[in-house]
This record gives C-alpha cells, sequence and structure tokens, in this order.
C-alpha cells in the first residue's frame, strides 16, 4: 500500500491541482483549518511519532512545541499574530540521497499541502521552500503548483481562503551543502553564507531574521496531511519492528535495481536490497553499506537484518540518515570509496571552524597518497588522530563528525585494505 | 553597467525580498544574462545593492552556482560523488576530458562551447553516472552516451556559438 508514493507515476507527469483533488488532495489541509487548531494539529504529529526524515531523526512534534504561541490559545486565523517562519528544506545534497526529488517532481502538490498544514499549526506568516539550485524540474513543478493555488486563493475557493494570508515563497539556492544543515540554510535564506549558527538559541525561538522558524525536511513535511487525514494511529501502525509510519527507501550501487521504494519504517537492509532492489549484480558480493548517505558509518554484511530506523541504526553504530543505502561490493576499493568521500567533504566544508576546515583537507590528502601508493606506516594512525579532532563537540557543527563516519568506520571494517594499499604501494583495485 | 533588462528584473526581485537577501539572486540574475560575474559586474550589483563589493564578494565565493570565472555557453556539472563513483564515473569523466580536450577538471573547451566542472551528487543516483548540461539532467551515463550528448549539443551550436561571442565583445 502507496501513502506518499501513490500519485507518483514513474517517468510521468505529476498531478496539477485539480487532478490531486480529485484524489483527495488539500481535504487534510481543509480539515486542519476548518476542523481542528494549530494546538489539535501538533498534538496528532507528536502522537504520530513522526521524526526528520531529513537524517536528524528529531521528533517532528517536539521541534514544532518549541515554537513560541504570540496567540495563546488556538485561532482560525492563521497568520494574524503569529511572525514565524516555516521551512521546507529541499536542499538535498547529500551524496547518495535521491529521494527528495522523487517526492518534489513526483507530486509537488503533496509538499505543498504538507506546508500550508505546518504554516496553519505553527501560527507562521511566510511559509519558504529552499530548493537545491540543481533541481531544475522541480524548481518549475513547484512553481507551477504555487501559481495554481495562488490562483484557486484569488477565486474565491474558501479551502485557500487563508492562503492569502500566508506567503509561500520559492528560493533557488546558489549551491552549498552546508546549505542543508538548517541554521546555515537561515543564513543563505537571509542572503549570508551558508554558515552555520550557534545553538541555543534554537531556530523555532530565533530563527529567520531572528523570529521563531521551523525546518523541515520535503519527506517529513509529505507525512503531515496523511497523518492529518488518518490519524495518527493509522501512521503509527504502518511502521515494522516497533517503529513508527513509512519511510522512502534508496539503493545505489552495484545491484540489479537501483531505486526507491515506499516502505514501512524498520524494513530491514535485507529486504530492501535482496527482494526491492534485486540483489547484487552478477558475480558480485555485498561488503558493506552506508544506510543513509554519505555521513553516515558503514555497516558490513552482519547488520543486514538490522531493521533501518533511527534506533536500531544508532544501536549498531550507524545512522539511519537519509535511508537512501550505498552499496560497496567486493570490487570496489573501500580506500578509494573512502577518499571519494572525504574529497567531498573537504571541498564543501564552509571554512568556518578550523578543525573542520583544515582537518578534512588533511584526511583527503593522506586517503589520495594511500591509493595512489605513496602511502607511509602511519598513515592509519595519523587518519584516526584526525577523526578523533573532528569528532562530535570538536567542531562548531555536525558537519565533520558526519564527515568522518564513513571514514572512522571503514578504518574499522575494511582496515586490512588500508594495510594492504600501503604494503603494496598500490591499489590492487586498478588490476 | 547593468543593462536595462538586468535592472528591470533587479527591481522586480526587490519587490519581494529585502536588499540584504537579494544578494545571491542579484548575483544570479546578472549571471543569466552574461554567464559568469566579472569584476565589473560585482561592482555593479554591490552598488545596486547598496553593499560593499567586499561584501558581495565573500557570498558571491561562498556559492558553487556562482561563477567568478568565464564559462562556455554550456555548463556541463558532472557528478563526482559516491554513487556515481562506484557506478563507472571514471570512463565518463576520462571521454569529457578527451572530448573537450581538457586535461583535468575543472576547464573550459577551447572553441568556449563547454565548461566542465565537479559537482555534488546530482540526486539521480539510481541512474548513475550522472550529469547535467545547463538545466538539462542526463543519467546511465557511458562513454558512448557522452558522445552522442556533446554532438547534439555542438551541432545545434554553430549560431548559439556566435552569439556567445558577441556577449563576450559585448562585454569588453
Amino acid at each position: 500500500m502507496k501513502t506518499l508514493t501513490k500519485n507518483i507515476a514513474p517517468g510521468g507527469e505529476p498531478l496539477s491541482l485539480r487532478e490531486y483533488r480529485a484524489r483527495g488532495g488539500y481535504e487534510a489541509f481543509g480539515k486542519a483549518r476548518f476542523g481542528m487548531t494549530p494546538q489539535d494539529i501538533c498534538a496528532e504529529v507528536t502522537r504520530s511519532g513522526l521524526r526528520g526524515l531529513g537524517g536528524a531523526g528529531f521528533p517532528t512534534g517536539s521541534k514544532w512545541s518549541f515554537m513560541p504561541r504570540p496567540s495563546g490559545k488556538g485561532s482560525d486565523h492563521p497568520g494574524e499574530r503569529g511572525e514565524g517562519f516555516v521551512v521546507m528544506n529541499a536542499d538535498e545534497m547529500e551524496p547518495g540521497a535521491f529521494k527528495d526529488r522523487l517526492l518534489l517532481e513526483g507530486d509537488p502538490h503533496q509538499a505543498i499541502e504538507g506546508l500550508l498544514i505546518a504554516a496553519y499549526a505553527l501560527e507562521a506568516t511566510s511559509a519558504f521552500i529552499f530548493l537545491r539550485r540543481e533541481y531544475a524540474r522541480a524548481e518549475k513543478l513547484l512553481r507551477r503548483a504555487i501559481a495554481e493555488v495562488t490562483a484557486a486563493s484569488h477565486s474565491g475557493d474558501h479551502v485557500f481562503d487563508s492562503f492569502r494570508s500566508i506567503t509561500v515563497r520559492l528560493h533557488v539556492s546558489a549551491g552549498r551543502y552546508m546549505c542543508g544543515e538548517e541554521t546555515g540554510l537561515l543564513n543563505a535564506l537571509e542572503g549570508g553564507r551558508a554558515q552555520p549558527r550557534n545553538k541555543p538559541p534554537f531556530p523555532q525561538v530565533v530563527g529567520l531574521f531572528g523570529k521563531p522558524t521551523v525546518v523541515n525536511n520535503v519527506e517529513t513535511l509529505c507525512c503531515i496531511p496523511h497523518i492529518v487525514q488518518r490519524g495518527a494511529e493509522w501512521f503509527r501502525a504502518l511502521g515494522r519492528n516497533g517503529s513508527c509510519g513509512i519511510k522512502l527507501y534508496g539503493v545505489s550501487g552495484r545491484v540489479n535495481r537501483p531505486g526507491i521504494w515506499e516502505l514501512p519504517m524498520g524494513t530491514t537492509a535485507r529486504e530492501l536490497i535482496e527482494e526491492h532492489a534485486g540483489g547484487m549484480q552478477g558475480g558480485r558480493r555485498l561488503r558493506g553499506f552506508l544506510p543513509g548517505g554519505a555521513s553516515t558509518d558503514f555497516l558490513t554484511a552482519a547488520h543486514l537484518d538490522t531493521p533501518l530506523d533511527f534506533d536500531s541504526l544508532q544501536k549498531a553504530g550507524s545512522r539511519l540518515g537519509t535511508g537512501t543505502l550505498i552499496l560497496l561490493d567486493d570490487r570496489t576499493c573501500p580506500v578509494g570509496m573512502a577518499r571519494n568521500l572525504e574529497t567531498f567533504f573537504a571541498r564543501e566544508s564552509c571554512g568556518w571552524c578550523t578543525p573542520c576546515r583544515d582537518g578534512l583537507p588533511w584526511t583527503r590528502s593522506i586517503l589520495d597518497d594511500i591509493e595512489e601508493g605513496r602511502g607511509t606506516h602511519g598513515d592509519i594512525e595519523r587518519l584516526e588522530l584526525l577523526c578523533k579532532k573532528l569528532s562530535p563537540g570538536s567542531t562548531f557543527c555536525a558537519f565533520a563528525p558526519g564527515a568522518v563516519s564513513p571514514l572512522l568506520s571503514a578504518l574499522h571494517f575494511f582496515r586490512e585494505e588500508f594495510e594492504r594499499h600501503i604494503e603494496e604501494k598500490r591499489c590492487s583495485f586498478k588490476g | 553597467m547593468l543593462t536595462a533588462e538586468e535592472l528591470a528584473e533587479l527591481d522586480d526581485l526587490l519587490r519581494e525580498s529585502s536588499r540584504r537577501e537579494a544578494a545571491a539572486d542579484a548575483l544570479r540574475i546578472v549571471q543569466r544574462h552574461r554567464g559568469w560575474i566579472s569584476n565589473e559586474s560585482l561592482h555593479d550589483v554591490a552598488a545596486f545593492l547598496g553593499m560593499a563589493e567586499s561584501s558581495l564578494e565573500t557570498i558571491a565565493t561562498f556559492y558553487n552556482r556562482i561563477y567568478r570565472k568565464p564559462v562556455g555557453r554550456h555548463v556541463i556539472l558532472l557528478c563526482d560523488s559516491v554513487s556515481c563513483w562506484i557506478m563507472g564515473f571514471e570512463p565518463v569523466r576520462k571521454r569529457l576530458l578527451d572530448q573537450l580536450g581538457l586535461p583535468s577538471m575543472p576547464g573550459t573547451s577551447a572553441d568556449n562551447l563547454f565548461t566542465l566542472l565537479p559537482a555534488t551528487c546530482l540526486g539521480a543516483c539510481d541512474h548513475a553516472p550522472a550529469m547535467m548540461v545547463d538545466d538539462e539532467l542526463f543519467c546511465d551515463l557511458t562513454p558512448a552516451k557522452i558522445d552522442e550528448i556533446l554532438a547534439r549539443f555542438r551541432s545545434g551550436a554553430a549560431t548559439v556559438a556566435s552569439a556567445a561571442e558577441r556577449g563576450i565583445a559585448d562585454q569588453r
């Protein structure tokens, strides 16, 4: 059974406003707007167990609860009192992540409905969509969808009356990975460099232009209409292995059918890879995988039966992240893969704090040496030391700890490959 | 000097944004017309926004998709992130470099038709390797497919290239 992807036809055009409504679209917005108070919606979202699907997994209801309510009691006139913002984080730039693109291109109205409900529930006056520059098709489709809703709000359509008091603005990023970090994103929206801000104060209290702001990922917001429409209990029951709700899982790498599937939260990596992705390509064996994008720790074939959810993966020593698996097969060099990842992180470090700005290029240059046959004894220990110096608490934001997660875990699981590169002064995968 | 067309678009931008938040968008408007942001463009946009040139420069240099050097008629963004790397990025990169006559990436072909830039994950990992040419996404790349794609852009290039040359001449 499909929920988030029920309107998405692979390769097809997304539904127009009229088609989307014919399939029950914006009924949840109408229900929220006319049948629920902002507090009711927040309570429902909290009960649903929904957690942030951009990677951090923070409970969405809690995040929303930190937003101050100038109005006190709920009211049916959103936008008249609050001066807060809600932002859809559509800056999907995590290497290996391609789920938000599907949601934005496949069903833009679902994302906008989620954003509008969030704006109502949070009593926000303005809603922003922060979209990455390279998602040109999503930009075109979102602009069209926003124009359709705007036109409906001026045509006396009572469902969209309130839309006139909530402005929705699409911001297309000038491009930098740090824009995906919520405080970096706020700085980018304000027109500056996407450097992170100190927390506290948290954005829900002091956010965009100093006003209360909630930033939610696309997939998180896409869940909202369904939770409002069908209830928290229904959503919770969709999960498996003790998890709540649904998840778009992705697989890339040397499998027979790379792709994205909407599955119960808590599906195992084995089911995802072997059943949905059709197993490894002929003759190749799974050696390891990053469960949720570039900034998560490697796991191995021994972890295939771990449910892919926030808590289980944390216990296993990694993170769910974006839930888009990147597979390492036995004919791909783990050192080369680590080098590719650290090259990305070194390039995208925003340069705000010294350990990250200088430490990541250092890890990259050591990995260059090892992979090119110039590695020396002591390089592995130097990499481990750098990973320690870039661990949580040593840097300004979570970028560097995320950057060294795959490296430290690669050094743990594939250590003999690093040693062999240094011993033999070559990469044996290059033939 | 900003053109009348650029000024009109910048004025539109300021109808919905404050000057401060408009910085990156203003640069992108000018870049859309000129391909890149020259020192002169930077100066003019800073003056328009009432910003110090150095403040605008910190923004121009921070973002990947604002170009402070000239680019060719078509910008190729080749994904060099992990899934594409696993799925055959290297032969695709080599073919692009050969075809464009470049020693390495980034670079611009001698005929000024293509600029090749490395890009972070384009979010098409189930169809890796991937690249974009201008706003168009190309997936499941192979060296043979690179030849086809470049041929397509070259065949439509004769008139376009002369327009681009005129554009460069105008700036001088």
